[in-house]
């Protein structure tokens, strides 16, 4: 499989995001300025302008016209997918880490990083149909129990009526999206030991994958948080991702992102790891970023993946054939 | 204390015992109220006789004198009995010192000094420390023979179970972390099996004595010593507090401990301490105390091991290196050979023959050249110079003996013109086992190549050298088979390598590039690569001691810690991921029992024995291979259930979504595997007889 390769950043990626019809990708990277590409031949259609920070996360919506932001510079910003103007800005008092559309997209969820005196929390906002209307209140917001540690992902459970998030203090969490009540949490011997750098979402939202420092991927249950399985990797994991279509995941890591230069001199040696989803052992790998990954993404037809990495460049694959006939 | 007392006094104090956490107790430094440790109770003294007059010394025999009539004249610590009747003095005083330590060196100093008077006969004194004399009267008059302890037979002391393994596996120590964990490698489970783990076994590391019989642990009072298949019970322990560095005896009779201190005035001489103990016993042989400069020749710092044994199950002779002298040591008497060192001038290394009692000795050049450097094999005991060679222009050398002690090649760096700007290599090579020691020139195709690694085959004729520039140097390979000559096998042009690693049974080696980690399996009988693997960040690389399985060991790196073991061809067996590995190490094995004719039959009717092994090894294959389908097949249904719930779910909520969504939900994808028939085609195919 050949791999397509899309330098467009200059900076290491953050995130990746397929929309839902599989034909676009959004890239988020610490150069401020989110890109759209074409999912199949990784041609580059656009950027997004406006932030004033590193882009941390994204999410389109259903019918691909709305794409919201999450960036350093303490905004999040709702941009019209086809003409990359922006529609509206919201604003906190610190840097906006998470953000992810509800099913039907008409709330987000989005989470800011403790900074100064603030904790880290979660915030709800309302997404009006008519850009006009937009207004910037939060319908609720969730201070985090952990409050100075970073919340790095947070999502919605199935239905909207439940927000499930994860991050530095290791344990996850699910909170009631109405009244903002802790329901859930994961506890420490079954949990991860260390920060959870990544969460996604099954296709079906009745299962999820989150990744860790501490060198596993764990399999959850959406409702009950039960942990189903767990995945090994050697290399803290900085991002995880499921195919829709086969029971496969996928775990990319390498070196904590401070601490690439003392080690690693491999070039094009780190690669994204390739494991049964059910017999929990690794199948394979694709190697060829020459930093640590960073973000992984399945293209919601199950036939291709992409991969961003700290060293900017974004590598897009298409399966062929074998891809399909793996067997143990 | 009981334990009611325990309680009655907690009941008094009002704290609740049950929320006082016992292990968090720190007893203040010095003091441990009666209870002994456990590190400590075994190292009691014997003379733990302490009447609190170990200070006193009695001298004896002092001449009897008239005194005035004092009951006991008391001075300076000084007191001397007199008897009140006789007003004389009774013959004997006693002396209190500060510390038992004086009392004893003045006991020492002044037993059977010669107190003459004029005129009068010679007195001798007898002196005694208190605690002897109350010893002495003390003793029981009556003589008791010692009674014998029923014998009873220990399992556990059976030293040499580990090697009558039925799978024929191999034993390994690991330290990871805290724990130090022995266990089997068992490749035929892929897998390795846990003997023995403990956390904090050890205070610093561990070590397998050479023929594999113990394990040798070091804690803070001493050394221990611990044996057996997979018990691992402490056998002996050794005295000697702080050890730093431990060495076994090649024949797993002595052990040298070694423990240094930096002296508290910085131009002080670093002591150095280093004892010697029978190993079964426990008891200490000799010691050895002194500052660095006695252990070690100028210019170079004290290496470990100091005292070097000469090979040989019977241990019998150790030498050490002193500023032009080399002293060997016999184990007869612990002391020096002959009672007197050898004196060498300007030795600067000496290497002794793993299997006979030949000592290999260098003495560097000198005088500007007037006096060119050497390399002399001496025999002892007789202390001949059965060889020796001069060498002219020599900057360096290093001695390498072949395991079986037929060849020594010293490596030697010389100057390439009279200036010494440039470096020429080469090598001297000494046949020792043939009549008159012939020497061998072997001058590389590159003279100014360096040499960066050497090494012989064990049990072998042969040796591979790596030479040239880094980082990618060439190996070359040599034979020393027909006598007379040194001849090349093969050179490998620009590998990445940086060491070489034998297979302990010669013929297969390994050619690695220690900081990529890229390991090159070759094969010396045919000149050819098997294998070439990728184990980056690989800090150690061991061969097991059958020659049958290499470990590879990343250590600390934060990155795929852990060991990984291979077979002999390269193949990649089983890896186990730890975090923080600092040791590894494999069990050496002693050497073979049989003779050189039984080893060549078994190789020569080898089809036998492989036969019922390889049914073996298919029966355990099938198992396992049953094992791990019933762990999919488990694996599975239970995916299945979790899938179908999350169905249902789905099902259910499906009336919400669609609400949500505002529109009718489409079909989620589905994937379907479709057969086609292309075609089908029958040929006929003729058979030519």
């Amino acid at each position: 499989m050949r791999p397509i390769l899309m330098k467009g950043h200059e900076r290491p990626l953050t995130f990746l995001r397929y929309n839902r019809d599989g034909d676009m990708l959004f890239s988020c990277a610490k150069d401020h300025t989110p890109t759209l590409w074409y999912a199949d031949n990784g041609e580059r259609h656009g950027t997004y302008r406006g932030h004033n920070g590193a882009v941390w996360c994204c999410d389109v919506s259903r019918d691909s016209s709305r794409l919201i932001t999450g960036s350093a510079d303490q905004t999040a910003k709702l941009w019209d997918v086809k003409t990359g103007q922006q529609l509206f800005s919201f604003k906190f008092s610190s840097p906006a880490r998470s953000v992810d559309f509800s099913v039907g997209d008409k709330l987000a969820v989005i989470t800011t990083d403790p900074f100064m005196e603030r904790t880290s929390a979660i915030h709800v906002k309302r997404i009006a149909e008519d850009p006009q209307d937009q207004v910037s209140d939060s319908v609720l917001v969730i201070e985090n129990p952990e409050g100075r540690k970073r919340i790095n992902r947070a999502v919605w459970g199935p239905l909207n009526q439940t927000i499930v998030s994860g991050g530095e203090d290791a344990v996850l969490r699910i909170w009631d999206a109405e009244t903002g009540k802790l329901l859930k949490e994961t506890d420490k011997e079954v949990g991860h030991k260390q920060t959870i750098t990544s969460l996604c979402k099954s296709a079906d939202d009745s299962h999820f994958l989150t990744g860790s420092l501490d060198k596993t991927a764990k399999l959850w249950d959406m409702r009950t948080l039960a942990l189903i399985k767990t995945y090994t990797s050697g290399v803290p994991v900085n991002a995880v991702s499921m195919s829709p279509l086969l029971d496969h995941v996928v775990i990319g890591g390498g070196q904590d992102a401070s601490a690439v230069t003392t080690t690693d001199h491999r070039a094009g040696n780190f690669e994204a790891k390739f494991y049964d989803k059910i017999l929990q052992e690794e199948i394979g790998g694709v190697k060829g970023h020459f930093g640590p990954i960073n973000a992984l993404a399945f293209n919601p037809d199950g036939r291709s993946f992409s991969s961003g990495g700290e060293d900017g460049y974004v590598r897009l694959h298409h399966f062929d054939s074998d891809y399909f006939n793996i067997r143990i | 204390m009981a334990v009611l007392d325990l309680d009655a006094r907690a009941a008094k104090l009002g704290i609740d015992l049950s929320q006082v956490d016992f292990n968090s107790v720190i007893l203040p430094p010095g003091e441990n109220f009666g209870f002994e440790s456990d590190d400590e109770d075994v190292y009691e003294d014997e003379e733990d006789f302490e009447t609190g007059f170990g200070n006193i010394i009695v001298v004896d025999q002092l001449p009897v004198d008239n005194f005035k009539k004092v009951e006991l004249i008391k001075e300076d610590g000084l007191s001397m009995p007199v008897d009140s009747d006789t007003s004389k003095t009774l013959g004997y005083c006693f002396i209190e010192f500060n510390t038992r330590q004086e009392a004893e060196k003045a006991k020492e100093k002044t037993n059977g000094y010669h107190l003459s008077k004029r005129g009068e006969s010679d007195i001798i004194l007898a002196v005694y420390t208190f605690d002897d004399i109350e010893r002495l009267m003390n003793m029981n008059e009556e003589w008791e023979p010692p009674q014998t302890k029923p014998y009873v037979p220990n399992e556990t002391m059976n030293l040499h179970t580990w090697l009558t393994d039925e799978k024929a596996r191999d034993q390994f120590v690991v330290r990871c972390g805290p724990d130090t964990e022995v266990s089997w490698n068992d490749t035929r489970h892929l897998k390795s099996e846990s003997v023995h783990k403990l956390q904090n076994w050890t205070e610093s590391l561990v070590q397998w004595s050479p023929l594999g019989t113990y394990l040798v642990t070091l804690h803070k009072p001493g050394v221990a010593v611990c044996g057996g298949a997979t018990n691992f019970k402490p056998l002996v322990h050794y005295k000697h507090p702080m050890v730093k560095l431990v060495d076994v005896s090649p024949g797993e009779n002595y052990l040298v401990t070694y423990n240094s201190q930096t002296p508290n005035i910085p131009h002080d001489a670093t002591q150095v301490d280093i004892k010697i103990f029978d190993v079964k016993s426990g008891r200490l042989m000799r010691g050895f105390q002194g500052s660095a400069d006695e252990f070690s020749v100028e210019g170079y710092s004290v290496s470990w091991p100091v005292f070097k044994w000469a090979g040989g199950r019977d241990d019998r002779y150790f030498a050490r290196l002193r500023k032009n002298t080399i002293s060997v040591y016999e184990t007869e008497t612990f002391s020096l050979l002959d009672k007197r060192s050898m004196k060498v001038d300007n030795v600067v290394d000496i290497c002794w023959s793993p299997t006979d009692y030949i000592l290999a000795l260098f003495v560097p050049e000198l005088d500007d050249g007037n006096q060119p450097a050497r390399v002399a094999l001496v025999q002892l005991p007789s202390k001949v110079e059965i060889r020796q060679k001069n060498l002219f222009n020599v900057s360096d050398c290093k001695m390498y003996w072949q395991s079986n002690g037929d060849y020594l090649a010293v490596k030697v760096d010389r100057y390439g013109s009279k200036s010494k700007k440039s470096i020429e290599s080469g090598f001297e090579i000494f046949r020792v086992k043939e009549k008159d020691i012939p020497v061998e020139v072997l001058e590389l195709d590159n003279k100014k190549d360096k040499i960066i690694e050497f090494a012989w085959e064990p049990k072998g004729q042969r040796f591979a050298v790596i030479h040239g520039d880094l980082p990618r140097p060439d190996v070359s390979f040599y034979s020393m088979q027909t006598p007379g000559r040194v001849s090349k096998l093969v050179t490998l042009k620009a590998k990445q390598a940086n060491a070489l690693f034998w297979s302990p049974t010669g013929k297969h080696m390994i050619i690695a590039d220690r900081l990529n980690g890229k390991l090159e399996f070759y094969n010396v009988d045919t000149l050819m690569t098997m294998a070439t693997v990728d184990n980056f960040m690989a800090t150690d690389i061991k061969w097991d001691p059958t020659g049958r399985y290499v470990a590879t060991v990343v250590t600390s790196s934060v990155m795929e810690d852990g060991f990984y073991i291979w077979s002999l061809y390269g193949k990649l067996l089983y890896r186990t991921l730890k975090e923080q590995v600092f040791q590894f190490s494999w069990r050496p094995r002693p050497p073979s029992l049989l003779s050189e004719e039984k080893e060549k039959e078994v190789k020569m009717n080898l089809r036998q024995y492989v036969e019922r092994y390889e049914e073996e090894d298919e029966d355990v294959l099938d198992l396992l291979s049953r094992q791990e389908e019933e762990k999919r097949r488990v694996m599975g249904e239970e995916w299945e259930m979790w899938i179908n719930k999350w169905k249902k779910l789905h099902e259910e909520e499906k009336l919400q979504r669609q609400n949500l969504l505002g529109e009718e939900e489409e079909e989620e994808y589905c994937y379907e595997t479709v057969e086609e028939l292309i075609d089908v085609c029958e040929e006929v195919v003729s058979l030519e007889l």
